[in-house]
């Protein structure tokens, strides 16, 4: 809805054909550089600062990043020529058993969080969807933990629910039918720093996916659960089988990936959870946390650990291509 | 009046945001001084915990007269924070370093300050300051000397008939005899040790981590014979894991959570303030016929940026605070937390280290203290870390991980004397 004459670019007739007819006055450079209604400059105005902390913060990092991956660039981002190793640190990177430890680690994780975020959030979802009453104040609840930081909940869950000593709420509890306490991140054996890691993660974030569920699951037409109903279909896990559950597929191959790419980028919870002033151990090092150890810790092997970002960010982008293939990521609903 | 239409005020809203945005990059916060006589500097410290120590610096920097100095007190990950620093222009020009590290040195990140230490290099501690030293010249100047060592509770240990343990046997024996439903015999951090032990253990068994001529020090069966004691505390399940805070805390060990605590010797006032005379320390007790009690120390040690513009005035300004002013060491040392002054001579005078368990710790530390040293590389820390963390948890064998460390240091030994 416009207000008036002074909306006169509203409309965006186009008019540089006629300002090119015979009779128009020949353009200036700066008319042509600045467009028809500086339209140039004001698309650079917006956009382009952005755009220079995206070149500036983003693809110039990226681009030395990969130069420096072949350098031996200890405490420097500015290598020599002495200094080129070429393949060297991708080798030496590729035979790291730290390293390849971190991506076992990583598998393991996702293995873990994304069938359990996915479970959880599809069953917050239906649980929701069929309330009758308070539906909004309930989806807020299980909303609002998306809100907290992921190093706010990994201290709470360190000091307060799953610190190892006997006043822990873990421990409290568990204590109440007569188990010994348990020191819940440093126990190897059984691992159940694990415990720790994916519960903190799951209060996170199956909120959010509880949402993209919820959205998926309003799309679906009441009258297809009307003809199942008229066709004896049982309410319950036989509807949502066959009729719930496929209606779904295009959310849960969205989440799905989502899921995958998040567990990628793990680092915040484990860090927090699991570092101290005086290292990280090795049983629980995702990729990012043994990056940053490699590169940004006081080790400062910038050009091993560019090495590693390369070859990491590869990984990420063969795997997700090849989820999104697998799972027929934007091919169309037959 | 003037009609405001839509185009004009994002306009105006757009011209704003790219002149707020230029005026952000344009300015950039170095910590440096805005006025005042003389050069500016900028003088990072980490941030001490001990309340009066972020003034007392600041009152140091406002009495220096030939420069004006700005303190940063910078929280968080202090030394991964110094490194990226130094990597640009917008650093410190002097800071305190958790070294300087060899890479450091060796990458030329910070300046000689051979000259500003000789007049009095024989009055420093000389295990702090060795690690400072490469090629002859002196890289960083020892601020305050902190040490690590063994507390214990006399009335628990009294209690269970156990003695003060003068051997890593009696410590594994009796720190199982001291463990119960309610508390532990050994508290050497929540993650078992691995973290803070670092080359204790070895030392203990009379070893060392790189030895004087420069070769791995514990390529020997007697490290894993005395890594595998470790590992008993942890199968034996002596050890206070998963604490609220950690080893650096005295917390778990005074409110009882456990009957010995291997901790610094800042803890002490606290635990005194806490316990009474209910305390005495020791160094990590020795193992095996070879070995030797022991016990860490370290020191945070000034350092000057080579990217600094005013190197001059900045070794100047060190030097005056860090070699000079032996109050302000002093001070700096005792007033505030409870550290050992890196000077000799200033310790020897200290009233306060000179009675009761702080007359113990100063002892330690001048017969038993050894110091990480140079060429003890990050890479090896953290694969001697990894390699005792598997030993100490998941009960690996503890030859074999040992010598993928041995392995792992003859690289790095390697690596770094090419250079």
């Amino acid at each position: 809805m416009t207000t008036g004459g002074t909306e006169e670019a509203v409309t965006d007739v186009p008019a540089p054909r006629a300002a090119a007819g015979p009779e128009a006055a020949p353009r200036s450079p700066g008319t042509r550089w600045l467009g028809p209604q500086r339209r140039n400059l004001w698309f650079w105005v917006f956009v382009g600062p952005f755009a220079i902390g995206l070149g500036l913060f983003t693809y110039v990092p990226l681009v030395w990043s990969v130069y420096l991956s072949f350098f031996d660039a200890h405490n420097t981002v500015s290598p020599s020529g002495s200094d080129f190793v070429g393949l060297g640190n991708y080798t030496a990177m590729l035979s790291d058993p730290a390293f390849l430890g971190s991506l076992g680690t990583f598998a393991l994780f996702t293995v873990f969080i994304v069938p359990a975020t996915y479970a959880l959030s599809l069953a917050l979802a239906l649980m929701v969807n069929r309330l009758r009453f308070a539906q909004a104040f309930f989806r807020s609840v299980f909303f609002l933990p998306t809100a907290c930081s992921y190093v706010v909940a990994s201290v709470i869950w360190k000091l307060s629910v799953f610190n190892g000593v006997r006043f822990g709420l873990a421990n409290t509890v568990l204590g109440w039918f007569g188990t010994d306490q348990t020191a819940w991140l440093s126990t190897t054996h059984p691992p159940w720093y694990w415990l720790v890691i994916v519960t903190v993660r799951l209060w996170l974030q199956a909120g959010f996916y509880m949402i993209l569920f919820l959205a998926g699951l309003q799309r679906i037409s009441p009258q297809l659960y009307e003809a199942a109903a008229m066709d004896g279909a049982r309410p319950g896990w036989q509807v949502f089988r066959h009729i719930t559950f496929p209606q779904l597929r295009a959310t849960s191959v969205a989440v799905v990936l989502l899921l995958v790419i998040n567990a990628f980028q793990a680092f915040d919870e484990f860090y927090n959870l699991l570092s101290d002033a005086r290292g990280y151990p090795p049983y629980a090092r995702p990729p990012l946390v043994y990056l940053y150890y490699t590169a940004l810790g006081q080790d400062q092997n910038l050009g091993l650990g560019s090495a590693g970002a390369v070859i990491l960010a590869l990984i990420i982008a063969v795997a997700t291509v090849v989820q999104a293939r697998w799972f027929g990521l934007g091919r169309k609903e037959e | 009046m003037t009609e405001i239409n839509r185009r004009r005020l994002l306009a105006a809203g757009g011209g704003a945001a790219l002149a707020a945005g230029l005026a952000t990059a344009c300015g950039s916060n170095t910590g440096r001084g805005s006025g005042g006589s003389g050069p500016a500097l900028s003088q990072w410290y980490h941030q001490y915990g001990e309340p009066g120590a972020q003034q007392a610096v600041k009152r140091y920097a406002a009495a220096y007269r030939k420069a004006n100095v700005s303190v940063q007190w910078r929280p968080g990950d202090y030394d991964r924070q110094t490194a990226a620093a130094l990597l640009t222009d917008s650093g410190p020009d002097v800071f305190e370093a958790n070294g300087p590290l060899l890479d450091q040195i060796q990458g030329g990140q910070v300046v000689d300050l051979t000259a500003e230490v000789e007049p009095v290099k024989d009055d420093f501690h000389q295990a702090v300051l060795a690690p400072k030293i490469w090629q002859d010249k002196i890289w960083g100047i020892p601020q305050v000397v902190d040490m690590q060592l063994l507390y214990y509770r006399k009335s628990l240990l009294k209690k269970a008939g156990v003695r003060p343990p003068q051997t890593l046997d009696e410590l594994v024996d009796g720190a199982k005899k001291l463990s119960g439903k309610k508390s532990k015999g050994l508290f050497l951090g929540n993650d078992g040790g691995v973290g803070v032990l670092g080359g204790t253990p070895l030392f203990a068994a009379g070893l060392s981590l790189i030895t004087a001529d420069g070769k791995v020090g514990f390529d020997d069966p007697a490290a894993a014979r005395t890594l595998g004691k470790i590992r008993q505390l942890y199968a034996d399940k002596s050890l206070l894991l998963g604490a609220p805070t950690d080893w650096s805390d005295p917390a778990a060990f005074i409110q009882g959570l456990t009957a010995m605590q291997w901790s610094g010797l800042w803890a002490l006032p606290q635990i005194k303030k806490a316990l009474g005379d209910d305390f005495g320390v020791l160094p990590f007790p020795k193992d095996g016929s070879g070995g030797k009690p022991s016990v860490q120390v370290g020191a945070y040690g000034s350092a000057v940026s080579a990217r600094s513009s005013r190197k001059a005035e900045a070794k100047a300004f060190a030097k005056w605070l860090w070699v000079d002013r032996t109050d302000y060491q002093q001070d700096f040392a005792l007033s505030y937390g409870f550290h050992i002054p890196a000077r000799i001579s200033l310790a020897k005078k200290a009233r306060q280290l000179r009675s009761g368990p702080a007359a113990d710790a100063v002892r330690f530390s001048a017969d038993h203290g050894y110091a990480e040293p140079l060429l003890w590389t990050t890479a090896d820390r953290t694969a001697y870390q990894d390699a005792l963390s598997r030993i100490i948890k998941d009960g690996a064998n503890p030859e074999s991980e040992l010598k993928s460390v041995v392995r792992k240091v003859n690289a790095e030994l390697q690596r770094v004397k090419k250079k």
